[in-house]
């Protein structure tokens, strides 16, 4: 007697879901690939006109991804997948678990691959030649005795069975794991001006403030070219600053972000100001100072009764990068002018004192902020999920029975053979299995 | 001798390698069969030549990379790939008419990447985004996929030109490989296709978190990629719980390749996004 199933479960377990949903994601994700994501409302009325923009604002087709529709898909595959899982696995698990020895001897004449042999030795021993057969070609066997004939069992790859539920399973955990990232995470941007720190970042889509519980300091931010004009790298030396101390620093480029507590930095743009920043040491009196200007400018240090302004830049061999000519006075001597590389450090005697005056192109980094928890789950969804599909792709569960009987002249040898995938392939081993064992015989 | 000279003798390579194979199967021309697949696997060995040199010239001119940074390259890997794949498919299923269903792909590709407009053959150094050594596994998992998704849309068409002059008993279409057969080698070859797009997909992603802080943003080129994915996991419940073979999965097999082939150029000349790089 069969069960009659519920109409609830016999609905999301269909495969005919499945596909009507995946060929419905396919072809309504094709929509935001199309119609430009996440711009202004203004953005729509000007590009597809009012009638048209509004239906869009309707539908959330500005934002599909994340409209309900295009979740309730998502969903529906989900609860697909969890339904599915739940209906088959009980009966894979049967098959991986079960005694195969209690398998009805009728069914062994019915299965795929066959041999029929005779031996002239009685059953029993030739069950225990055949078991060692087996074992030298790797097939270890069990066997049970029955009243006048003997069972032997082999089989290989059972597991593998579980490999295309860990595979789906391993969708649900990426899943759970973008869930978490988007419950309880952010992405922020910030921008940070060499030589200051900030410790407030500002959530990107409603620009909310994000106190951190510690500081970030740029200390440095270094731009560079390649001949051909194209950037080569964006470097920012970060500092993370926790109650007045220095509790980490790192280097960042793209492609080599910061992580601390929790959150990640990444390094995604850069502002210049058209200003340089100048640090000027008297070396004397060991007063130093830091300046912004702007070239042409003359600066006073009232202080030290100094005054200095960069007067000419002129090109480098190093692609984008720049000399720059200094001029410099102080109260007693005339006022001196030299040249001196972007980026560096350079000293001087003056009549009065010794400097030192360190100059660069003044910028700020721009950063983007992440805090994802769930980014662990998905790693960890998206690594099963390739090794599952291997197992579920190329590996069988192949499983063979040999029936040793009683015959008027010793025994008959009946050996069958199942594989759950890869016939083909199965049946050419057990074809070498079965010539292995007719030589014997 | 350089790059450029290897890569414009493949292209002639795989040109007259599609005609022989193409006229082994209209004349049942058993010798120029062998002669294609030697002229195949010997321009693959010069084409892998150059595919090496490009990559040490990068570095003779201080910026060395993995030739797999834009247009011109990934073609070029495109091709590479395919014809790679099909040799050992030739290997396997001792079949040399399947080649005038895959070698065409190879000198398509390689031709394009040499005269299309707006294809930069120039080596040039790599931005700071694709500094990164998830560029080589990310382009080389995608390209595999790829590969084996256009053989087998090649082999889908085969598939329906046999099938719908069945009863046509000689001439061309008798030579065709039995249609339970390019059935079988369809659907392993979208198996394997399949794996690799995941594989590809997967470290994309893993990369865009490293450079970007995201790991999927629906990106034009991400969410083709998905499309792609969607379409072969359907082709696969399709047959594997609904039993679907022949024709439809023939046909599902050249809609993937449709799809794969959008991910790869539509999204790059057509849309606008973070693939742009991609472009020239």
């Amino acid at each position: 007697m069969k069960k009659k199933k519920n109409p609830f479960i016999a609905f999301f377990s269909s495969v005919k879901l499945t596909l009507f949903v995946l060929f419905m994601l396919a072809f309504f994700s094709i929509i935001g690939t199309v119609i430009p994501q996440n711009k202004p409302a203004e953005f729509y009325i000007e590009t597809y006109g009012n009638s048209m923009a509004n239906i869009f604002q309707a539908l959330d087709i500005p934002d599909m991804y994340s409209s309900w529709w295009f979740s309730a898909l998502m969903i529906l595959l989900s609860i697909n997948m969890v339904v599915c899982i739940m209906e088959r696995f009980p009966n894979a698990w049967r098959l991986i678990t079960m005694d195969n020895l209690q398998t009805k001897l009728s069914r062994l004449e019915k299965m795929g691959q066959r041999r029929v042999f005779s031996s002239l030795s009685p059953p029993g021993e030739t069950a225990v030649k055949l078991g060692d057969i087996l074992k030298k070609k790797g097939w270890p066997t069990t066997e049970q005795r029955l009243d006048d004939s003997v069972l032997l069992f082999a089989q290989k790859g059972r597991w593998s069975r579980l490999g295309v539920y860990i595979f789906h399973l391993s969708i649900l955990i990426v899943f759970v794991g973008a869930m978490v990232g988007s419950f309880w995470g952010y992405k922020a941007g910030v921008r940070i001006p060499e030589t200051t720190s900030i410790d407030t970042v500002y959530r990107f889509g409603d620009n909310k403030a994000i106190k951190l519980d510690f500081k970030v300091l740029c200390k440095h931010f270094k731009l560079t070219y390649y001949e051909n004009g194209a950037p080569r790298e964006f470097r920012s030396e970060l500092a993370i600053i926790k109650d007045g101390k220095e509790v980490a620093a790192k280097s960042i480029v793209v492609n080599d972000p910061l992580t601390y507590g929790g959150l990640t930095f990444y390094q995604s743009s850069y502002e210049p100001y058209g200003k340089m920043l100048v640090r000027i040491s008297n070396n004397n009196t060991g007063n130093s100072k830091e300046f912004l200007i702007r070239p042409g400018e003359e600066i006073p240090w009232p202080q030290e009764g100094i005054s200095f302004g960069i007067i000419n830049k002129k090109s480098t061999a190093a692609p984008g990068h720049f000399d720059y000519k200094i001029w410099f006075k102080d109260k007693k001597s005339d006022p001196a002018t030299f040249w001196m590389e972007e980026d560096s450090t350079k000293s001087f005697e003056r009549p009065e004192a010794k400097y030192t005056i360190t100059m660069k192109e003044f910028f700020a980094t721009g950063l983007q902020v992440t805090k994802d928890p769930g980014v662990w789950l998905v790693y960890a969804g998206c690594i099963s999920m390739i090794l599952s599909l291997i197992v579920a792709f190329f590996m069988s569960h192949r499983r063979i029975w040999i029936h040793v009987r009683k015959a008027e002249k010793g025994s008959h040898i009946l050996i069958s053979g199942l594989s759950n995938k890869n016939r083909v392939g199965f049946a050419d081993s057990f074809a070498s299995l079965a010539e292995k064992i007719k030589k014997e015989f | 001798m350089n790059s450029s000279q290897l890569l414009g003798i493949s292209t002639l390579g795989f040109l007259l390698a599609s005609v022989l194979y193409i006229g082994a199967l209209i004349f049942r021309a058993r010798i120029a069969g062998v002669i294609a697949s030697g002229v195949t696997l010997l321009t693959f060995i010069i084409l892998t030549g150059g595919i090496g040199l490009r990559w040490y010239e990068s570095y003779q001119l201080g910026f060395g990379h993995a030739p797999l940074s834009n247009m011109y390259e990934s073609l070029v890997f495109f091709s590479w790939s395919i014809v790679i794949f099909y040799l050992i498919l030739e290997l396997k299923f001792k079949n040399r008419i399947l080649g005038a269903f895959a070698v065409p792909f190879a000198f398509i590709g390689m031709a394009y990447a040499s005269f299309a407009k707006g294809i930069n053959q120039e080596i040039v150094p790599l931005i700071p985004a694709l500094q990164s050594n998830w560029l080589i596994a990310h382009v080389i998992t995608c390209f595999i996929g790829y590969a084996a998704f256009a053989v087998a849309s090649g082999l889908g068409v085969m598939y329906l030109i046999k099938s719908s002059s069945q009863g046509n008993r000689t001439g061309l279409i008798a030579s065709l490989p039995k249609l339970r057969i390019i059935d079988d080698i369809i659907h392993k070859t979208i198996i394997f296709g399949f794996l690799w797009l995941s594989a590809g997909i997967i470290t994309g992603a893993i990369w865009a978190n490293s450079a970007w802080g995201t790991y999927w943003s629906w990106d034009p080129k991400e969410t083709w990629s998905l499309i792609t994915w969607f379409v072969y996991a359907a082709t696969l419940h399709a047959r594997f719980t609904r039993g679907w073979t022949g024709k439809r999965i023939a046909w599902l097999a050249i809609l993937g390749f449709i799809s794969v082939i959008f991910t790869y150029f539509g999204v790059n000349f057509l849309l606008a996004g973070l693939h742009s790089y991609g472009s020239s």
